[in-house]
């Protein structure tokens, strides 16, 4: 089997900078062929060699699974994309400011043709340094891309004073503090930062540890996405997990957005490593824990709405 | 078909093509052979003459083929004749450049394309006519007689007379449906689906549904066999053949063919017998009789060298197929 090719999902409010982001990717001298799938709004100029316009087809997969969307058109196209491997080395795929990036995450755990030939590399939300605070209230989107995230670029940092950025750091942090966050003015970041991150590699999960900032209290209403990490400090026993997870995912797909783990079974040597994105669960045992690593499990969800006591209890009960 | 019988292997009756590029698509033009490649060329073959022709500027999408012209659809947004001799002709062309996803063409020569969610069909008076979809259709087939078209799509198929004003009928049935075929009495409409299954209604007054379940994988190839009496798909680790003799393959189980550690990727009945082509993403292709299941090998297993196209001359002399690391060849029966 040849390397499976990088996909970056490129996603961020309307008006954030996503194109001019698009275009240094695509300008900056870095080697890379890319081939980039664009939503038709957004039109902007882009140069490249390979651009394709996609629909934003989202539909419910046929398998009694509410939350289990995919992107029909985004499956089409990477099928006629992959007959011509060697043409570029990643793909990049831009979604329009409304999207939901789930069903885009989806689509590479879903559909097992997406799978075997592409990765997806990691989420990259743009963010709006200025205006990200009213899109918080007013747009469940712009919280969904932020929650999402694998890496955020706060843009637009010379627009606010330093006050105000670090009150939006606060707020983005709340919702997510595992990405990657970088603060720039136009997007000016080297390509490096963004793409072959690999976060959905579970070799490479939780490697990065979240950066929860100072004093993280929260004002609970309604519709609030949030994360939460739960740790045992030792081992868990599978025969109680795995059920739990599965009801909890079950149960409360729709409001989790994503979930991480990486747990120490009992009389395993190695680690159990899943993520999840809604209901779809992906898991699988890794690499040994090595010697000098502390065989601890822990659990982290990013959701809306989530029932931090419930899912602490739930899991606190699955120790071994 | 008795020279089927003997010979365990029909790979020396192979002459091979290096096409270069992944081929998407081959059709028999009588005597020439053309290869449709993801590079955008077509490539022409007479004889062992082979003959470049830039029929694209980009990649070819899809193919569709009359025996008489090669009908491709690019990411160039362009719709392209080529024919047995002279350069491509271009059709159509989508000044926003969209990509064209499914190609159709009938036996009277009219043919039917999409560009995005708008599907057009020409006559063969050169009218063009135009029905806007609700999602992107990715398969498209006329049926067998009259100019009715099948349009796959999100949620079903849609049942449309290009010369008539009336709105298409629609067939339902919840999920996305990717190729599309008629059986060639006409009786049957069948799509592949994002499920791994094939969909089937048995038209009439009230179109019965058909459900074909329990692939592993998607199957996106489709072949009737020269009677109408059977389906053949890819999808598995066996070609899976579901019989349509009288009401359709309901409550019916599927006939096996060659059974390997390898997916079937493409299937090709023989237009004359009930021979079966099967070709595997392992490059490995095997010539099945039905009747009895004996295997011949014609092509053996080649890494990356999954097969991706196939395609019989109108005799059932020669079988063309072409593989996704732009190998191909020609498969000449050996006469009785």
């Amino acid at each position: 089997m040849s390397e499976k090719i990088p996909v970056t999902v490129l996603t961020g409010y309307l008006g954030a900078g996503k194109t001019t982001l698009l275009n240094r990717i695509l300008t900056e001298d870095h080697g890379k062929k890319f081939a980039v799938i664009v939503n038709e709004f957004g039109e902007a100029g882009i140069d490249g060699d390979l651009v394709v316009g996609a629909d934003e087809e989202v539909f419910e997969m046929n398998n009694g699974c509410i939350c289990c969307t995919v992107r029909g058109d985004l499956i089409r196209i990477l099928d006629g994309l992959m007959k011509r491997k060697g043409k570029f080395d990643a793909i990049i795929v831009e979604t329009t400011g409304l999207a939901d990036p789930a069903p885009v995450a989806q689509t590479f755990f879903v559909d097992q043709d997406v799978g075997d030939a592409t990765r997806l590399d990691a989420v990259v939300t743009v963010t709006d340094a200025k205006w990200l605070k009213e899109r918080l209230k007013d747009a469940p989107e712009a919280k969904n891309q932020i929650a999402f995230a694998d890496v955020i670029i706060l843009n637009k940092t010379d627009l606010v004073s330093a006050e105000e950025l670090a009150e939006v750091e606060k707020q983005i942090r709340a919702i997510n503090p595992y990405a990657k966050l970088h603060r720039t003015a136009h997007c000016d970041l080297p390509v490096a930062e963004l793409l072959d991150r690999k976060a959905f590699d579970l070799d490479r999960i939780l490697d990065i540890e979240p950066d929860f900032l100072e004093n993280g209290h929260h004002h609970h209403h309604s519709d609030e996405v949030r994360s939460f990490s739960f740790t045992i400090p030792g081992e868990v026993d599978p025969e109680k997990f795995m059920p739990w997870i599965n009801d909890v995912s079950q149960a409360q797909g729709p409001n989790i957005l994503r979930s991480k783990g990486i747990l120490a079974f009992k009389d395993e040597p190695r680690r159990f490593v899943f993520q999840g994105v809604h209901m779809i669960l992906d898991g699988d045992l890794q690499r040994d824990w090595k010697p000098e690593e502390k065989r601890e499990s822990r659990l982290v969800f990013i959701g809306r709405d989530l029932n931090e006591n419930e899912l602490r209890k739930g899991f606190e009960a699955c120790a071994a | 078909m008795t020279t089927l019988a003997q010979p365990v292997s029909l790979r020396e009756h192979v002459s091979p093509i290096a096409a270069g590029s992944h081929v998407v698509g081959a059709a028999w033009l009588k005597d020439v052979l053309a290869l449709a490649l993801a590079d955008g060329r077509v490539l022409r073959w007479r004889e062992g003459e082979p003959e470049e022709l830039e029929a694209h500027a980009l990649g070819i999408l899809s193919v569709a083929s009359d025996g008489a012209r090669l009908i491709t659809g690019g990411d160039d947004g362009r719709l392209v004749a080529t024919g047995a001799q002279g350069d491509p002709e271009e059709l159509a062309r989508d000044p926003k450049r969209r990509w064209i996803d499914a190609v159709a063409i009938n036996a009277s020569g009219a043919i039917a394309w999409n560009t995005g969610k708008t599907v057009q069909a020409r006559d063969e008076k050169g009218r063009v006519r135009t029905l806007e979809g609700a999602s992107t259709p990715q398969g498209l087939a006329f049926a067998p007689k009259g100019f009715r078209l099948a349009v796959a799509q999100m949620n079903g198929v849609s049942l449309w007379y290009p010369n008539t004003e009336a709105k298409p009928d629609v067939l339902d049935w919840k999920g996305s449906h990717l190729d599309v075929t008629f059986s060639p009495d006409g009786r049957f409409v069948v799509t592949s689906m994002q499920e791994n299954a094939l969909h089937g209604w048995r038209l009439g007054e009230k179109p019965s549904h058909m459900r074909m379940t329990g692939y592993p994988a998607k199957p996106r190839s489709l072949s009737w066999s020269h009677d109408g009496l059977w389906l053949a798909s890819s999808g598995a680790d066996a070609a899976i053949v579901w019989p349509f003799q009288g009401d359709g393959p309901q409550g019916k189980a599927p006939r096996e063919c060659g059974a390997r550690h390898a997916k079937v990727s493409q299937v090709a009945f023989h237009p004359r017998a009930l021979v079966l082509a099967v070709g595997y993403d392992d490059g490995c292709i095997l010539m099945i009789r039905l009747t009895d299941g004996s295997e011949l090998l014609v092509r053996a297993p080649e890494r990356g060298s999954g097969i991706s196209a196939f395609t019989w001359d109108k005799a059932g002399k020669r079988l063309a197929f072409g593989a996704e690391d732009g190998a191909a060849g020609v498969l000449t029966l050996p006469a009785a």
